[in-house]
């Protein structure tokens, strides 16, 4: 029986226009902008734009507002606004080799042509609260400036410097270029999942969740030591090949962080010992991220390099089906909705039960008393 | 489409050779990452009484970007950025099309225009050209304040050795 129950109208209304009331807040205060978000929340920004798995700044700035800056909801009014868009083209592949690097580091070589790149990091802050920002707000002076511009085409370090002698795998090549390409947003998740369908996955996934399996193949739930072999964060132009030009145009640049594991494989009976790669790719500037999907992706080349399965970021449907926080989240949230049928259903079900066993306790305990004075006499 | 259509077409089209395409790519891409309103001062300034309209009106959509997996090897899809795209014709029949980065269908028009303009006569050359050394002033001027951040690694010499 379906019972339709009407009368929240009014309610659900009103909700939210103290939802609205609420995020406005003391009046008194000043309304925040898009664009301050945009500019100066831009980490906050990026992650929208990752997860939301849509570039656009100003987009992601407006759903950081209008969600309170609750970003799994900005990440949610993205994804929401994209099916309300017609995809034009897949773009050529970018190529992250020829980065306009903002910061490009490796740990595994410190002399490495093109150098150490810090470029606008956390690192070697001291994570003490700056109450100046509070108190005087803040109006720095412009950053000093080199005396020799950054290379324009660092070498890449996997590649270029560590990739003589078979010392590291190479990607598959030749790459089939005619090969369909998987694509999550069209077709449902399928297991055995190719390579490109994890890294997509992967690369819109929860930071958070993708962060903790990460970490957990670091403590060992998966065979895998890895070093940061480069981080590279910067811009990179986008190429589309329109029908109706015939030829590749450059339509603009899109920011994103790259980084490349470097994790030991001990060898088999018919390959040598040497490095394999895990790869990250993420919208904005995000290197938490773009390390963790590195590991992860790592940890789901189990099966292609032979490995024992032994934690769940080497399982990639535990991986994929649990990674999108737009899912997840629907689905954890969902049971605060009404569930009045389903629960009155269970609740008859419990009082049936227990009418049933306690028939049984009674009938037991009378024959125990029966028992015991039969006994007695 | 077009680009199986291209051997066949007439000779002078054939002929629209690399240098030509290279040109038009190099304009396309500088248009690409003008604002909307250097465009917009820029076109009332000079064109304002060309006559003009839309064959596509300015449309917003997105385009799959991909990546490659370590960066060279296999492709996959990464995620969708927003792009407006728009083609105008000029009143001699020149068509001018343009795919920007973005929501901004004006900035899109515009662009649109000036690449109709440069392919009818080129007299919007200079003016790209000034765009372009603004975006590779800016470029440079970055790349400059990150190679502050480069790391000199020195040695310090410690022991007891004389």
């Amino acid at each position: 029986m379906y019972v339709a129950v009407k009368g929240g109208e009014r309610a659900i209304n009103n909700a939210h226009r103290l939802l609205a009331e609420q995020r406005r807040g003391n009046k008194d205060v000043r309304e925040i902008e898009t664009d301050q978000i945009e500019q100066q929340l831009s980490l906050s920004v990026t992650r929208v734009m990752a997860e939301g798995s849509l570039y656009d700044r100003d987009l992601a700035a407006l759903a950081i507002k209008q969600a309170r800056g609750d970003l799994i909801e900005a990440i949610f009014l993205m994804r929401a606004y994209r099916t309300t868009l017609p995809r034009f083209a897949f773009s050529k592949p970018i190529k992250t080799a020829e980065m306009d690097v903002s910061r490009r580091i490796s740990a595994t070589f410190k002399d490495l042509p093109g150098g150490q790149i810090l470029g606008p990091t956390f690192d070697y802050t001291h994570r003490l609260l700056d109450f100046t920002l509070m108190a005087n707000g803040e109006d720095p002076a412009e950053a000093p400036s080199g005396e020799n511009p950054v290379d324009d085409h660092m070498p890449r370090v996997l590649d270029d410097i560590l990739n003589y002698e078979g010392l590291i795998q190479d990607e598959p090549t030749p790459v089939d270029e005619n090969a369909p390409v998987a694509d999550l947003t069209r077709e449902p998740i399928k297991f055995p999942a190719g390579r490109d369908l994890r890294l997509q996955n992967l690369s819109r996934g929860d930071e958070g969740f993708v962060l903790a399996l990460g970490y957990s193949t670091q403590r060992g739930y998966a065979n895998s030591h890895a070093f940061v072999g480069e981080i590279r964060y910067g811009t990179v132009s986008v190429e589309i090949e329109p029908e109706e030009l015939g030829f590749a145009i450059d339509i603009g640049d899109i920011e994103l962080t790259e980084c490349e594991t470097v994790n030991k494989f001990k060898g088999s009976k018919t390959k040598l010992p040497q490095f394999t790669r895990g790869y990250g790719l993420v919208f904005g500037q995000n290197e938490r991220k773009s390390i963790s999907m590195a590991l992860v992706d790592r940890a789901m080349r189990a099966n292609e390099m032979g490995e024992q399965i032994m934690g769940p970021a080497q399982d990639s449907e535990f991986v994929m089906e649990h990674s999108d926080n737009v899912q997840s989240t629907g689905f954890v949230e969902h049971i605060k909705l009404p569930h009045y049928v389903d629960f009155q259903g269970e609740l008859e079900l419990v009082r049936r039960m227990r009418t049933e066993v306690e028939a049984r306790l009674a009938k037991a305990d009378a024959q125990e008393i029966k028992t015991q004075s039969e006994a007695a006499e | 489409m077009m680009a199986q259509a291209a051997p066949t077409a007439a000779p002078d089209t054939a002929k629209t050779d690399d240098s030509a395409i290279a040109a038009r790519q190099r304009w396309m891409a500088v248009l690409a990452r003008t604002d909307r309103k250097t465009l917009e001062t820029e076109w009332s300034d000079k064109y304002g009484a060309t006559t003009w309209s839309h064959l596509r009106e300015p449309q917003v959509g997105m385009v799959m970007v991909r990546g490659r997996a370590g960066g060279g090897g296999q492709r996959f899809n990464l995620g969708e950025m927003t792009v407006t795209r728009c083609a105008v014709t000029l009143s001699d029949g020149t068509v001018g099309h343009s795919y920007v980065k973005g929501r901004d269908r004006v900035q899109a028009q515009y662009a649109a225009l000036f690449d109709a303009v440069m392919l009818r006569d080129q007299t919007a050359s200079a003016f790209i050209d000034v765009l372009a050394e603004q975006q590779a002033a800016a470029k440079r001027d970055h790349a400059h304040k990150v190679a502050a951040t480069k790391v000199d690694f020195f040695t310090l010499v410690r022991g007891e050795d004389e």
